[in-house]
Parts: C-alpha cells; sequence; structure tokens
C-alpha cells in the first residue's frame, strides 16, 4: 500500500497538469506533489531501516534499502527540477518560444519521468526493472527534443535509438538469467524475483551467467553512458531543457546503474567476483579516459557539464568493482553528492544560458563580477564536483579510493586519480575564463530572483551538510550497501 | 502436434524470423521493408504459439497473439504512415551495397552460431539448436542501423535488433512470464510510436533527409 502510494504521488501531479493545462498553480501543485514524495521516501528510509523490507502489489513492488535510498536520490532531484521548471516554462511562454501544448506536454512527461525511475528501483522482479528504465527512454524522448529545434531532434533521435539497443541487451541479459533460473529449480512465476535469485544464486550455471552479466553491463551500462556506449550522451543532455538535463544526469544515469549493481550481487555469487570485477574495472577506466581527453577540449559549458557526468560514471563502477561494503556505502552516497550538485550545476547552467543567450565557453567572461549570484552557485558546485571538501563526493571518493586498494585494485584507483587530476586541470582552466577574466565593457546582467535561488542554494547545503555529518544517512547507507556488497 | 513435425515447424518459423532480417538488407523500398517487418513478426509470433501449443502453455500462446497483434499488424501500419506522402520512397544511398551487404550479414550469422553454443547446449531440446537464429537476427540488427540512413531502415533496425532478442527469449525459456511479456510489448511499441513522431518532425523541419546530415551535434 505505502509503495504504491509512493508511485501514485508524481502520477498526481502528471493528472494536474494534463486535466488544468500549464498554469502557474497546477505547476507548482507538481512540485508540491514530488516534495510529498521526497517526505514519503524519507518516512519509508526510517521504517525501512528499523523494521525490514516492504513489500506491496502483490509482491510486484518491493523495497529494501538500497531502494529506499534510491527514493531518496530521485525524489530530491525532481523537487529541484520541477521546481526550476516552472520559471523556465513561464520565460519560454512569454518569450512565444513554446505553445501552451507543448508546456502541458512538457509538465506530464517529466512527471511520468520521475514516475518510470521510482517503478524501476521499487520492482521486485528483474523483468519489471526492466520495463521500468525501458519506460524512462520513451518517456525522456521527447523532453530531450522539447526545444524543436535541429540539433534537439538530432540529439532525441540518436538518445532513443541508441538506448533501445542498449536496452535490448539488457533485456536478453535478463532472459539468459532467467534460464538459468529456470534451470535451477525456479518457477517460472518467481524465477526473476530478486529474492529468489539471491537465495538460490549458487545453482545458476555460471557460463550462462557471465554472457548474461556480459550483456547486462554492455546493456544497462548504454544507459548509464559508460565508454565505449556513451556517444548519445553527451548531445542529450546538451540539447535537453536544463530541468531535464539536472534528471537525466542527476538520477537517470544512476537508476541505470542501480539495475547493475542488482545483476552484480547476482553474479558474484554465481560465478565468483573476479569476473564481474574485471568487466567493470575494463568500462570505468575508458569511461574515466574517454572524459579526461574530451574534457580538454571542451568549447560548450553544458557539454562540459555531461562529460563530466561520464567520468563520474566511470568512479562509481571502478567504486562498485572493488564490491565490499564499504566501498558500496561509498558509491551510493557519491550516487547522491553527484546527483545533488550535478543537478544544481544543469539548473545554473540553464539560467546562464537564459542570460548570456550562448553555451559557448568562451561567450562567457567574468561571470562572477556581473552577476554574483549566478556565477557563485556556478563555482561552488564545480568546486563540490570536482571533489572539494566539505562537499560529499570528497568523502566518498577518498572512501572509495580505500577501497579499492584494500581488494588490490590500488593500480586501477591510480589510474582514475591520474584521470581525475587531468579533468581537475581541465574544468578549472573553462572555470576560470567564465567566472573571472576581464569585465571591461560588459554589461551586468539580471540577478536571478530569490524563487530561484533558493533550490539551488539548498541542493549545495544539503551536500555540503551530508558530506559534514553523515549521521542521519548511515544506518541507512549501511543497510543498503548491506544488501548487494561482497 | 507429434515430436518430428513440431520441431521441423519450429526450425522453419524460427528460420522465417532470420531470412526476413536478410531480406531487409536486400530490398531498398521502404513499401517492401514494411510488408518484410510484418512477416518477421507472424513468423515470431507462430514460433510462440508452437511452443505454447507443444507446451500446453496457454499463457505462450496469449504472448504469440499479442505478438501477432502489435508486430504482425499494428506496427506495419504505423510504419506505412511516415512515408505516406511518397509510397515510393527508397533508400537510395545505402553506405554499405547490397552485395557487400550479404557478405558481411553471413559472418555475422556464423559468429552468431559460434557464440551461442553455450546457450544452445544448456536449452537442448529441438529448440536448443535453434538459439543462435535469434542472435543471428539481432546481429542483422545491428549491421542495418549502421548500414542504412533512411529513418524508416533505422526503425526497422530496431525492430529486427527487438525481434531477435524477443526470439531468444521465446527459444530459450519458453518466453519470460506473461505480465512481463505485456510490458515489454507495450514498451516496444510506445518506442515506434514516439520514433515515428520523431522522423515526422524532422521530415516537417527539415524536409527529405538521410540521417548522416544530421551533423549539427559534434566536439
Amino acid at each position: 500500500m505505502a509503495l504504491a502510494l509512493v508511485l501514485v504521488l508524481p502520477v498526481l501531479g502528471a493528472v494536474v497538469i494534463g486535466a488544468a493545462g500549464w498554469r502557474p498553480w497546477s505547476a507548482w501543485a507538481a512540485v508540491g506533489a514530488n516534495g510529498a514524495l521526497l517526505g514519503a521516501g524519507i518516512a519509508l528510509s526510517v521504517h525501512i531501516v528499523d523494521h525490514g523490507t516492504v513489500t506491496g502489489a502483490w509482491g510486484v513492488l518491493r523495497a529494501d534499502a538500497l531502494s529506499a535510498f534510491m527514493i531518496l536520490v530521485i525524489a530530491a532531484i525532481a523537487l529541484l527540477a520541477s521546481w526550476l521548471g516552472v520559471r523556465m516554462i513561464a520565460i519560454e511562454l512569454s518569450e512565444g518560444r513554446c505553445t501552451e501544448r507543448r508546456a502541458t506536454l512538457y509538465g506530464v512527461l517529466v512527471q511520468l519521468f520521475v514516475t518510470t525511475m521510482l517503478l524501476a528501483v521499487l520492482a521486485a522482479n528483474l523483468g519489471v526493472l526492466w520495463v521500468g528504465v525501458e519506460a524512462t527512454t520513451v518517456a525522456t524522448t521527447f523532453l530531450v527534443g522539447h526545444r524543436g529545434t535541429k540539433g534537439s531532434l538530432e540529439a532525441s533521435w540518436k538518445y532513443i535509438v541508441i538506448c533501445s539497443v542498449g536496452i535490448a541487451l539488457a533485456f536478453l541479459g535478463t532472459v539468459l538469467m532467467y534460464l538459468a533460473a529456470l534451470h535451477a529449480g525456479g518457477h517460472s512465476a518467481r524465477a526473476l524475483d530478486w529474492t529468489w535469485l539471491m537465495a538460490h544464486a549458487r545453482l545458476l550455471d555460471p557460463s550462462v551467467m557471465r554472457l548474461a552479466f556480459a550483456l547486462v553491463v554492455l546493456g544497462y551500462g548504454t544507459k548509464v553512458g559508460l565508454a565505449p556506449m556513451h556517444s548519445w550522451l553527451p548531445d542529450a543532455h546538451s540539447q535537453a531543457p536544463a530541468p531535464v538535463s539536472a534528471l537525466m544526469s542527476g538520477v537517470l544515469l544512476t537508476v541505470a546503474f542501480y539495475a547493475i549493481l542488482r545483476f552484480k550481487a547476482i553474479c558474484d555469487v554465481a560465478v565468483g567476483p573476479t569476473f564481474p570485477r574485471t568487466l567493470l574495472v575494463i568500462v570505468a577506466l575508458l569511461s574515466l579516459a574517454l572524459a579526461a581527453s574530451l574534457l580538454l577540449t571542451q568549447r560548450d559549458y553544458k557539454r562540459m557539464l555531461a562529460y563530466h557526468s561520464i567520468e563520474h560514471m566511470g568512479l562509481i563502477a571502478l567504486g562498485a568493482a572493488a564490491g565490499i561494503e564499504l566501498a558500496i556505502a561509498a558509491v551510493l552516497l557519491h550516487i547522491l553528492g553527484h546527483g545533488l550538485a550535478k543537478s544544481v550545476l544543469f539548473l545554473t547552467s540553464g539560467e546562464i544560458m537564459a542570460a548570456e543567450g550562448t553555451s559557448r565557453i568562451d561567450k562567457v567572461r567574468a561571470l562572477l563580477g556581473r552577476n554574483p549570484s549566478l556565477g557563485g552557485v556556478f563555482g561552488v558546485g564545480l568546486l563540490a564536483l570536482l571533489g572539494f571538501p566539505p562537499f560529499s563526493l570528497f568523502v566518498s571518493e577518498l572512501v572509495m579510493i580505500r577501497a579499492e586498494f584494500q581488494v588490490g585494485l590500488g593500480w586501477a584507483a591510480t589510474a582514475a586519480l591520474v584521470a581525475m587530476v587531468v579533468i581537475f586541470v581541465a574544468v578549472a582552466g573553462h572555470a576560470r575564463h567564465m567566472l573571472f577574466g576581464p569585465s571591461g565593457g560588459t554589461t551586468m546582467t539580471t540577478p536571478p530572483s530569490a524563487v530561484t535561488m533558493v533550490p539551488l542554494v539548498a541542493g549545495l547545503a544539503v551536500c555540503a551538510a551530508i558530506g559534514l555529518f553523515a549521521w542521519p544517512l548511515t544506518g541507512l547507507l549501511q543497510a543498503a550497501a548491506h544488501t548487494v556488497a561482497l | 502436434m507429434s515430436g518430428p513435425s513440431y520441431a521441423s515447424a519450429l526450425a522453419l518459423f524460427a528460420g522465417a524470423v532470420l531470412v526476413c532480417a536478410v531480406t531487409v538488407l536486400w530490398v531498398s523500398s521502404v513499401r517492401m521493408v514494411v510488408r518484410v517487418v510484418a512477416l518477421q513478426g507472424w513468423a515470431l509470433a507462430a514460433v510462440a504459439v508452437s511452443l505454447g501449443l507443444q507446451a500446453h502453455d496457454a499463457g505462450l500462446v496469449a504472448a504469440g497473439v499479442v505478438v501477432a497483434a502489435v508486430k504482425g499488424i499494428i506496427i506495419p501500419l504505423l510504419l506505412r504512415r511516415i512515408d505516406a506522402s511518397d509510397v515510393t520512397a527508397r533508400e537510395q544511398r545505402p553506405l554499405v551495397n547490397v552485395p557487400a551487404s550479404l557478405v558481411v550479414s553471413a559472418a555475422l550469422i556464423l559468429l552468431a552460431f559460434a557464440s551461442t553454443r553455450v546457450v544452445s547446449r544448456v536449452v537442448g531440446g529441438p529448440a536448443g539448436p535453434l538459439v543462435g537464429l535469434g542472435f543471428a537476427t539481432l546481429l542483422v540488427g545491428f549491421f542495418v542501423l549502421v548500414a542504412r540512413r533512411r529513418p524508416v531502415f533505422q526503425i526497422v533496425g530496431l525492430l529486427l535488433v527487438d525481434n531477435g532478442v524477443a526470439l531468444v527469449a521465446f527459444l530459450v525459456t519458453a518466453g519470460v512470464p506473461f505480465l512481463i511479456e505485456l510490458g515489454v510489448t507495450l514498451d516496444v511499441l510506445l518506442g515506434v510510436v514516439v520514433l515515428i513522431v520523431l522522423a515526422q518532425r524532422m521530415r516537417h523541419q527539415f524536409g527529405d533527409i538521410d540521417l548522416d546530415e544530421l551533423q549539427e551535434l559534434h566536439d
């Protein structure tokens, strides 16, 4: 019952916008629904830490600590993104860049997008998980193409074609796991249930499981944006409206990674930890190398943020490769910290684009002098993403590296550190150009209103707070890491 | 159905799925390719129904009926609407020409059978040796995606990938549970609808185009 309620909350927002059309009040009602979702997520997390796993909807839905944690991440970022979306659409409507029908479609699809992500993390069954992740692609394609420009249509075409292929491979992996489960004595109705698979993982045929896991990493990895299947990501994230980029980069990538974590836990038992670890290390290092080389020459700040996401997905994959409880807890903390910081940055970049009229790095100068509040948030957000204390990414990166050394992946952690240094230099260079520099002759731009600033500052403040005092999350993180760790 | 005739019917239908995939590489007219994809949908449905009849599994027969309705009727009807304005539309400048495409597909089929020996062994029975057909269909679908440039052909490539995966699913596990099968088919249908709407928007915006003319986004 409680779990079905979690799914219904964002749908309510979609229904209100769909029925009333895009109005300021209906848009704020959807923001309210996402706020209520965050409240429900917190209540559910507290309940699960105290009383254990919850199931609902005749066994189709199931929430353990890991699902609850992902609900928190999804709800927090949905709240930020829908809040900023209200003003963005209002500006587009007033400038005639968007019709009312498009605005309504946008509002409905954002809420459905949030619902499909929730379905994915609440699925008790790996088949339903697949249906949820695939549905995110369908829900987001029109959102990527919202602006209707040549570039955004190209990006949405690439996005749906590449991700559909990826997700088809993930389905093939799921089918092969189902085959292994049936041969291990599973009954067809329950053989894809996560609890059944974990209980019987030792009986699964290792050679079929290896093929299944490789397909799953390749398939869901496409949606995570891991190299070499990343090519849709920079286009989609740079062309989508800022709130959609925030949701995609902040949570959609990690929801797909959540699927890999679930499969990995089964595979760790079925074929031993070496095979999944090797695969994840390969894609992680490839992603880091790719992000480092392309960030150096980046000329567009939204694409810069997109490649930065590929870097962080690489770090998360490397942490997951280590696999011990400490590493997984750090991976989850990193998922939350990256989600918050990256969505604040994408939302800020949307405001910068609205104020400056360009997404090119070399056209934006001396932002800190001309628009201190926007420039300030952008600068602080980048510091958070680059792993400076007190933000939580500093803690999670440190712990991941420690865990990697602990399991003998020190060489991979060292390679990752080298890539991180290169990325630091590249991003700091671009940021210096945008934030400082001579402001002679350039005009001040209108500072954003308080309604815009509140969620941006709050997002960064929460990111710093969980870096300083992790205690409200410790119990949840430990319980969540325990479900999928080695 | 008795043993041998069941096995040969299954092999015939599964083989037809792959033959349709290779035929896609061979034809260039949009109208023809949509017919081939519809035929492939029916062949896939026939695989599901014969497996279901043999195993007395009502869920699997129902899945076959859903597949026939969605992939044999609805999706082809929708696809026909994209190029409704010019029914004679053709793929004029494929990136890889037809003879070379057929050679590549032969290599892909060999690769598919070589790489699925493990799975075939685990599955066993009359369906086991046929698993390679599904993988081969999937690989030919990939090839269509990279070698053909009209939007319709790209959608067809995706459908081939999808039908290949579905064929493997039916053969190795007699289909996933019916509820999941419904969800999967619905997702595919919605995905195709989205692709068709996008293709029409692009056509409206830029006129009749090949996809490699889209060069707005790069680093």
